[in-house]
């Protein structure tokens, strides 16, 4: 199908556009920026006046929950949240059950992926054999299955010099190796921030220090190493530094964050409010202001969703015994707008952290871009809309945000993916 | 965010579930405390009972064992008049998978008009009640008997009983609490109704690890040494040291903690003359407090169980009747 997408402010960070242009697709491709090509004869045309035609957005840590907890969500379910977040590539972390670390289980995620024919999955293979810690997963046949990095997820490994034989083996491929840091002991019983809140509310703490002591080593080893490091849900202002200076001595290591941890802190758990028990926790008032403005300038590369659909039951219990995590790929897109607004970031800045900066950390060429030949990912959406955030208005299959009730900006109205439509709303 | 409206209180400020002393309005406290002191008479009289809860149910929610709490609640509820059910949940149930909701739902659909509630997890009363919110049964009352590490109000109401009873006020106080106040609901719900009703100065002793990580945001002095923190002090309020962290990574052995932090005569001696010493019970002796204090006339640990009665009936009838 031959599309044209008519008058819209095209946005495209890679290129530095930021006009009204109209964008030409052919054969799932974008075929041309601004005039069309000489034999185009248009089939279908997208009246863009007044939206924003944006790279579909990239999402660095979205579980699905297949295979395994389907009870939670399935492929199909989250494929559609996605397409209505306007995310059009998306990680998917290697905790499922059983983890991602057999080829022939990642080759099948990726062929029920394709078929659903939706938003394309970049998997992060298992680290270790079943996320344990102890033995390599087989990182060259993962990577040749589909795998384009390799992670513990939320599982950090004990043991330091497995940590530091994992890191040497990904190296020798060239291989992005990507950690949560937190420390196992620190973080144990925990499930919120050693702070005020939990200190009142008498929650069993997790300090600063699990993930700085954690980020450190890895920073550590991975510099020893050579390997190429991604640092996955940073929560701390005290963890800034450290990457900081990584970067000073010449280190490859990306980072980011995610939504939940832009807008809120500690004092969101209200009174036990067990949406608000994320892993890594919501920390104080000070960690949420430094992340943000260190998302801002750039320092911390990408915004994620940490995407986890939580089943009603797992969060209607007492808040240490209910289930961590929270949805995010349809709200990806509003709190990145929500966090512009309020900080005077201009768009395309705020559009690069979850276009260009995430598809640069998954290696991906095709993605997170609108350049003329490649592939034709877009998310068209009003600046100006909202997005209710209700039980009936979101798609994925868990309910669990403490988002929930509120209206937030923009509203995503058309995803296209390698040229078709596979989402469209009304304004 | 703001905080959202607080779960005890209905939409006109009074008193619909009692789940912490933190954050209840001053004048809410010291009603409860005036009301309960009629409820003392009632126990002197040769019956001892009022007919103020006639014909209500009241479910007795343990979901961690607690025969001594347990038993208080269902002495204060007889004397009400109450119907009150005893369910140890921890050996029912939710051993059987059940949830906790859905114990709740079978409960209300019994037509219970209370649930005292006692469970190991810090916020479970809270839950419950946005529970019985969600599903409109503002009729049901819940009474937090302890909630995980974080309050245990009704005890911190019969403290605050006792202290007033014997010091005639708080304002003019310098108040000792020494032990285990990381891990202590009780603490928790001292400081917070110490703190409301103006008592200036609240100490804390106790060692490292069993205080909470810059424990001066909840508004206290932090002593380690007991000896400078008893000194002049008008209120000491013994914790009770759980027996599975006086071994391990929290305490080397209980002997220690005796000889540094255990309340003995002479370091009593430090705090004024007529300090009065206080215990949640059940005494641990020779742990966290010397036989000779625990029976001295310093010590008013048994009056607080008598008052701890008349405490949970004003609380009751003020819920319910």
């Amino acid at each position: 199908m031959k599309l044209r997408i008519a008058h819209g402010r095209l946005i495209d960070p890679a290129n530095h556009i930021d006009r009204i242009a109209d964008v030409f697709i052919a054969d799932g491709l974008i075929a041309a920026i601004g005039d069309a090509p000489a034999d185009f004869t248009v089939e279908r045309e997208i009246d863009a006046t007044g939206l924003i035609v944006a790279p579909g957005l990239v999402d660095l840590c979205a579980r699905l929950r297949e295979p395994g907890n389907e009870y939670r969500a399935t492929l199909e379910s989250e494929m559609h949240a996605a397409m209505a977040g306007g995310v059009t590539s998306l990680a998917i972390p290697p905790d499922t059950d059983p983890p991602l670390d057999e080829p022939g289980l990642v080759e099948m995620l990726c062929h029920r992926a394709k078929k659903l024919n939706r938003a394309h999955i970049y998997p992060v293979g298992a680290l270790t054999v079943g996320l344990r810690g102890e033995r390599l997963s087989e990182m060259a046949e993962l990577t040749a299955a589909g795998c384009v990095a390799f992670s513990q997820a939320s599982r950090p490994i004990t043991n330091n010099a497995v940590l530091l034989r994992t890191l040497q083996y990904a190296s020798t491929f060239g291989f992005r190796v990507w950690c949560q840091p937190g420390d196992p002991y620190l973080t144990r019983d925990g499930v919120a921030h050693d702070g005020e809140v939990a200190a009142h509310l008498g929650l069993p703490p997790i300090a600063a220090a699990a993930e700085t002591i954690a980020l450190y080593t890895i920073l550590q080893l991975a510099e020893h190493t050579g390997a190429r490091l991604h640092i996955a849900h940073l929560s701390c202002a005290s963890s800034l530094p450290l990457i900081r200076e990584a970067r000073a001595r010449g280190m490859d290591v990306t980072c980011d964050i995610d939504i939940h941890h832009l807008h809120l802190d500690e004092s969101d758990i209200g009174y036990f409010d067990t949406h608000c028990h994320l892993a890594p926790p919501l920390r104080a008032r000070a960690d949420r202001d430094a992340l943000r403005a260190a998302l801002a300038a750039g320092e911390i590369d990408a915004l994620c969703s940490n995407h986890a659909p939580v089943n009603d039951e797992a969060k209607a219990l007492p808040f240490n015994e209910s289930e961590a995590g929270a949805i995010g790929l349809e709200l990806l897109l509003p709190l990145a707008l929500k966090w512009a607004r309020e900080d005077s970031i201009a768009l395309p800045e705020a559009l690069a952290r979850i276009t260009l900066a995430p598809a640069r950390i998954l290696d991906s060429q095709r993605a997170g871009h609108l350049s003329v030949g490649t592939r034709a990912d877009l998310c068209i959406f009003d600046a100006e809309g909202h997005t209710p955030v209700t039980r009936e208005t979101l798609t994925s299959n868990g309910k669990n945000t403490p988002f929930l009730g509120q209206t937030l900006p923009g509203k995503v109205r058309y995803t296209i993916v390698e040229g078709q439509i596979m989402y469209a709303s009304d304004a | 965010m703001s905080t959202p409206h607080h779960p005890q209180l209905d939409r006109d400020g009074r008193l619909q579930h009692l789940l912490t002393l933190e954050g209840l309005p001053r004048e809410i406290l010291t009603s409860i405390l005036d009301n309960a002191a009629p409820f003392l008479a009632v126990a002197e009289r040769e019956i001892k009972k009022v007919p103020l809860l006639r014909g209500k149910s009241i479910f007795n929610l343990f979901f961690e064992n607690s025969t001594r709490t347990r038993t208080t609640f269902e002495i204060a509820a007889k004397r009400l008049s109450a119907d009150i059910v005893n369910l140890n949940i921890s050996t029912s149930s939710t051993a059987k998978g059940e949830s906790l909701l859905d114990t709740i739902d079978n409960l209300c659909a019994m037509h219970a008009d209370m649930f005292v509630v006692r469970h190991a997890s810090s916020g479970a009363p809270f839950l419950i009640a946005r529970h019985l919110a969600n599903i409109g049964r503002n009729d049901i009352h819940i009474v937090n008997a302890g909630d995980g590490r974080h309050a245990h109000p009704t005890q911190g109401l019969l403290d605050m009983y006792t202290i007033r009873h014997y010091k005639g006020g708080f304002e003019h106080l310098r108040v000792a609490i020494v032990g285990d106040i990381l891990h202590s609901r009780v603490a928790r719900s001292q400081i917070a109704a110490l703190t409301t009703l103006g008592v200036p100065e609240i100490r804390v002793i106790g060692p490292g690890t069993l205080l909470p990580h810059d424990c001066a945001r909840l508004g206290v002095r932090v002593y380690h040494d007991i000896r400078e923190g008893l000194r002049d002090v008008d209120v000491v309020m013994m914790l009770r040291l759980q027996n599975e962290r006086m071994n391990g990574a929290l305490l080397p052995t209980p002997q220690e903690f005796f000889k540094v932090w255990g309340l003995t005569a002479e370091k009593l001696a430090l705090a004024k003359p007529d300090a009065i010493v206080m215990h949640p019970g059940p005494l641990n002796r020779g742990v966290e407090i010397d036989s000779a204090v625990a029976d001295s006339p310093q010590a008013v640990i048994l009056p607080q169980v008598t008052f701890g009665i008349a405490v949970r009936m004003a609380v009751m009838s003020m819920l319910a009747a």
